[in-house]
């Protein structure tokens, strides 16, 4: 086991050098710099800048240069923001984008999965019909629409919460980027927590706990629930990823300060310590989470911790 | 999920004994309400009487009555009558063989029994169970399940998959001893070292912690043993116990049953397709055929005078060792009949080399023949039939 | 049976019930799933909407209703009055239409995406199934890399950076987004089908199929293809909502398709501006995101439980 993790923690690293020679090559391949803002700058300013920063090198020039500063921790200037370091901006967002990933993530699993045990359990019948239609309703509204309609309704029509969340101190307006990034989540999970119920309703053991004549709650709490979620834990990782690469959309339209929000402009302003940063980041916590996942599986499923 | 059948609708005021996990009344002792009532326990007569009469009762009755019995699936395709009023006894400490092809309705009888036919599609539509006294088919959902364990173990056929993976053996032969006997953790867990080592399992104690998956199906099948013996029920009935396991480990596991139960006095419904099993382990043997019991009686009878065409082919089609090499099996023409609405005739004249007009037209009741309790469903085997 | 001549012969025949086969099964029980039903039936209206829609309305997508705007103050015509039934926005497009060509542009994505998905996942995962050893290892470990990036960084980045070449202006700039989308959905399916063969081709049919001598060629288009082409097909129609949605997600931001053309995360976008004033413009766009999202997971769900050979047989 010891030696499956750090074996997965050693192949992380090629994986990251291969995603930024990838990211780093398509973000030069597009075209124009980071200056070709609106007002358009003389050439020499341009050639100037361009000197300055190093953009003038050679590729694999730049990319070294850029490989060194991650290696010893800098990342680099930010070139739509000069007065500031890519480190300072990622060090003041990421603290916010993981907070709001880790709720969403809570608020998920929380509320998906009884949705799901309990769909399975009174299946065909109201309960089944409520929690299926919940989950419908998370699978059909893409984020950015529920979070739409979420503002509308309680922003602005109830006023319970407010409509922006860029003071992040304040827990209130953490609700509805909450909410509006789990809704896709909830669904899923509940999806995947009743099917996985359902066969194991169908499983020989149950037979035999209810030949032993054990209450109807304990043959679901002790014997269903934890054999129906080992295969739930398998569909936690992809489900992070969504979380952590998702939630820009809802920083975005909450005006959430966190790195997320970076990333769309960063892209367009060609901002390329920033894409960097963040590619690399998003890769990093991608690969963490799946190996958390995957490390978690194979303790909680007796037959693969000890064989 | 239901494991009770909702047609048999409640009724508390048939049966006065009211079931708790109470262990120390003995098994068919009487409740005060059913003693006649010039009967009082107050007097060292009154308690005398009373336990006599217990006595009586215990002995006059059996441990399990089953009346006329049926279990039908409701298909798409229509209504199968997996059991088709099915009547036998058993009494205390017997063991009964019920053997069968697939699709004959032993394995839907065992289920019947304990309530335990999945519903839907199936339901237990008519007939009686009288269990230790108790109508079974009357009980509530929790009272049933407060038989299950407790009274009436079971075991089941497919070791590999009858276990639960993420819990350990330890545990989950001890469950059923917590919450039946109400014995607490370490009580229950010392019980179910001590009939871990009973099974066989050699270094019971450390095993206790072992997970399902770490056993192989032979051990397996040992722990089913266990945890249907868990808690010194009346009644086991084994579903084929050794079918899914290798030859070598078969007598090994039906020896086990047969120490284990007359050790502790259990009852037995052992059900199998093996003639040559019911044999070895039973004193009683009930030959079922598309639902119906077509033959019944004490195992020498039915191995020395059998009397239904489909018993002889079952006898014939066991392989001998004296047979000539390269000879071939023998089987049993054709296949088993659809049960969905079967017709008034004998089920098994499709398939029969003796049927006549007469089998086609009406089924055969089962009627007495030479040997004590041994009854026949035929009407070619009949005293002055075609067939002798 | 003794017949006269006193031979035995075959018994005759016992009513036993209908033969089933996998396919012949699995379709009537999906025609018994209400659910699925519906979804199929809405998937097939979306497909029609698709391709002959934006030729049934008076109206194409990027006309302008000036008229008709200078009526109504020069602000978006809202629903259910006149010839634009479902109101126009902020200068006079006929929404009905656009979401007509949403839905051609929402049909395509799914189209290409999976095309993308199979021609790539299926060979990758086959490959990786059959041959097994260090292709297996090799090809798994690019999947591993694709896996770790995230999705929609890449697919903004790719369809930034060949905004400007021949594969990044056709359709409108949404090919590179749909290939693009492909291009990080292909993982999954290839884990699906090398996963379904490896199993497949240690299961017990196999093996009971080579002891009869039966072809390894024949194992595979016999055995093995058919067993595995269930799950691949509900992955197929689970996976188009997934596209679906990536793709309006993309819109919603701006990537992907090009102004004056609309798919129906930009048409949310762009209602977004106005929605107290005029809310059919984001009401109806996501009611069709909503509607083809819900009807292809219908229909996937109906697909699988259909298709889920332990069910064969049991009520």
């Amino acid at each position: 086991m010891v030696g499956y993790i750090i074996r997965r923690i050693l192949w992380i690293i090629p994986v990251l050098f291969v995603v930024s020679v990838i990211t780093f090559t398509l973000m030069h391949a597009a075209p124009g710099g980071p200056w070709a803002r609106e007002k358009r700058l003389p050439a020499a300013t341009v050639q100037r800048l361009n000197d300055k920063y190093g953009l003038n090198d050679p590729m694999p020039v730049q990319y070294l240069n850029w490989v060194g500063g991650i290696v010893t921790g800098d990342l680099g200037p930010s070139y739509k923001y000069p007065d500031r370091d890519v480190n300072d901006i990622v060090a003041d967002g990421i603290g916010i984008t993981v907070h709001l990933g880790i709720m969403a993530f809570l608020l998920a699993v929380i509320v998906g999965i009884p949705l799901g045990v309990i769909a399975a359990l009174r299946q065909n019948r109201m309960p089944d019909y409520v929690a299926t239609f919940v989950s419908m309703i998370g699978i059909a509204t893409p984020s950015f629409i529920l979070a739409i309609l979420l503002i509308v309704v309680f922003a602005v029509g109830l006023r319970w919460f407010p409509t922006q969340s860029s003071i992040w101190s304040e827990p209130q307006r953490w609700v509805l980027p909450t909410v509006a990034l789990a809704g896709f989540p909830i669904a899923q999970i509940a999806r995947y927590t009743r099917a996985s119920m359902l066969e194991v309703t169908r499983m020989d053991y149950v037979r035999t706990a209810q030949s032993k004549g054990l209450r109807e709650r304990s043959i679901v709490t002790i014997h269903m629930i934890r054999n129906a979620l080992i295969p739930v834990v398998t569909i936690l990782g992809p489900i992070l990823a969504f979380l952590i690469t998702g939630s820009f959309i809802i920083e975005t339209i909450f005006g959430v300060p966190g790195i997320g929000r970076y990333y769309i402009t960063a892209i367009s302003q060609r901002d390329y310590g920033v894409i960097m940063a963040m590619t690399i980041l998003y890769a990093v916590a991608i690969a963490v989470m799946n190996l958390v996942v995957d490390v978690l599986y194979a303790y909680i499923d007796p037959r693969i911790r000890y064989s | 999920m239901a494991c009770e059948t909702r047609s048999i609708p409640s009724s508390r005021g048939s049966s006065n004994l009211t079931l708790t996990d109470d262990t120390s009344r003995a098994p068919g002792s009487p409740e005060l309400s059913e003693l006649p009532d010039d009967i009082t326990v107050e007097t060292e007569e009154g308690r005398r009487l009373a336990a006599q009469l217990a006595d009586d009762r215990r002995h006059a009755r059996r441990l399990l009555e089953v009346r006329d019995l049926s279990t039908h699936f409701f298909t798409r395709d229509g209504v199968v009558h997996a059991v088709d009023g099915v009547s036998f006894d058993l009494d205390y400490g017997e063991t009964l063989g019920i053997v069968g092809e697939s699709g004959s309705g032993k394995s839907v009888t065992a289920l019947s029994l304990t309530r335990l036919v999945p519903d839907p599609p199936g339901r237990i539509v008519s007939g009686e169970i009288i269990f230790d006294g108790i109508n079974i088919l009357k009980l509530t959902g929790n009272e049933m399940r407060l038989l299950r364990g407790k009274k009436i173990g079971y075991i089941f056929q497919d070791p590999m998959t009858s276990l639960n993976p993420t819990l350990t053996i330890g545990y989950q032969i001890a469950e059923s001893a917590r919450v039946h006997l109400r014995l607490s953790r370490r009580a229950a867990d010392e019980r179910a070292a001590e009939l871990l080592a009973k099974v066989g399992i050699p270094r019971a104690r450390e095993r206790m912690k072992d997970y399902p998956h770490q056993f192989s199906g032979g051990m397996r099948q040992r722990v089913m043993i266990a945890i249907a013996l868990a808690c010194d029920p009346m009644l086991l009935l084994a579903d084929e116990p050794t079918t899914a396991l290798d030859v070598t480990i078969q007598a090994q596991i039906l020896e086990l049953i047969r120490s284990l139960s007359s050790e502790f006095g259990t009852a037995v419904i052992l059900i199998t397709h093996d003639l040559g099993i019911a044999a070895g382990m039973c004193d009683r043997i009930n030959v079922m055929y598309a639902g119906r019991i077509v033959e019944t009686g004490k195992v020498d009878d039915i191995f020395e005078q059998p009397q239904m065409p489909y018993a002889w082919g079952l006898l014939d089609s066991l392989p001998r060792l004296d047979e000539e090499k390269g000879a071939r099996l023998r089987t049993i023409e054709g296949m088993p009949p659809d049960l969905i609405d079967p017709a008034d005739e004998c089920r098994f004249s499709p398939r029969c080399r003796y049927a006549r007009d007469i089998c086609r037209q009406h089924e055969p009741n089962l009627t007495e023949r030479q040997g004590e309790g041994h009854f026949a469903r035929c009407h070619g085997t009949e005293p002055g039939g075609w067939i002798q | 049976m003794v017949n006269q001549a006193g031979v035995l012969e075959a018994p005759a025949a016992v009513k036993t019930r209908k033969p089933t086969s996998l396919w012949g099964d699995a379709y009537r029980r999906l025609l018994k799933n209400r659910l699925a039903i519906v979804g199929g039936i809405i998937v097939i209206l979306l497909i029609l909407i698709a391709i002959v829609g934006p030729y049934l309305t008076p109206f194409e997508y990027r006309a302008q209703d000036l008229p008709a705007l200078a009526q109504n103050r020069n602000r978006p015509i809202p629903p259910f009055q006149g010839p634009h039934i479902l109101g126009t926005d902020g200068l006079g497009r006929d929404l009905l239409s656009r979401l007509m060509d949403g839905a051609r542009i929402s049909m395509t994505v799914a189209l290409i995406v999976q095309i993308v998905v199979l021609g790539i996942g299926v060979p990758v995962g086959a490959a990786a199934a059959w041959f097994g050893g260090r292709l297996d290892t090799l090809l798994m470990r690019i999947t591993d890399i694709v896996y770790a990036f995230p999705d929609l960084l890449f697919i903004i980045l790719l369809s930034v950076a060949f905004r400007d070449t021949f594969f990044g202006k056709a359709i409108d700039g949404l090919l590179i987004v749909f290939v693009a989308i492909g291009l990080t959905a292909w993982v999954t399916m290839a884990r699906l089908v090398r996963g379904q063969l490896l199993s497949l081709k240690e299961s017990e049919f196999v093996e009971a199929a080579r002891a009869i001598g039966v072809s390894d060629r024949k194992i595979v288009t016999r055995h093995l293809l058919p067993n595995a082409l269930g799950p691949i097909i509900v992955a197929v129609t689970l996976g188009i909502p997934g596209a679906i949605l990536a793709e309006a997600t993309l819109a919603f931001i701006g990537v992907g398709v090009q102004a004056p053309r609309a798919s129906w995360g930009s048409l949310v976008a762009d209602g977004q501006r106005s929605l107290q004033a005029a809310p059919h413009l984001v009401l109806f766009p996501a009611l069709a995101v909503a509607i083809a999202l819900i009807s292809f997971t219908f229909l996937g769900d109906g697909l699988r439980d259909a298709l889920d050979p332990k069910l064969k047989g049991k009520q």
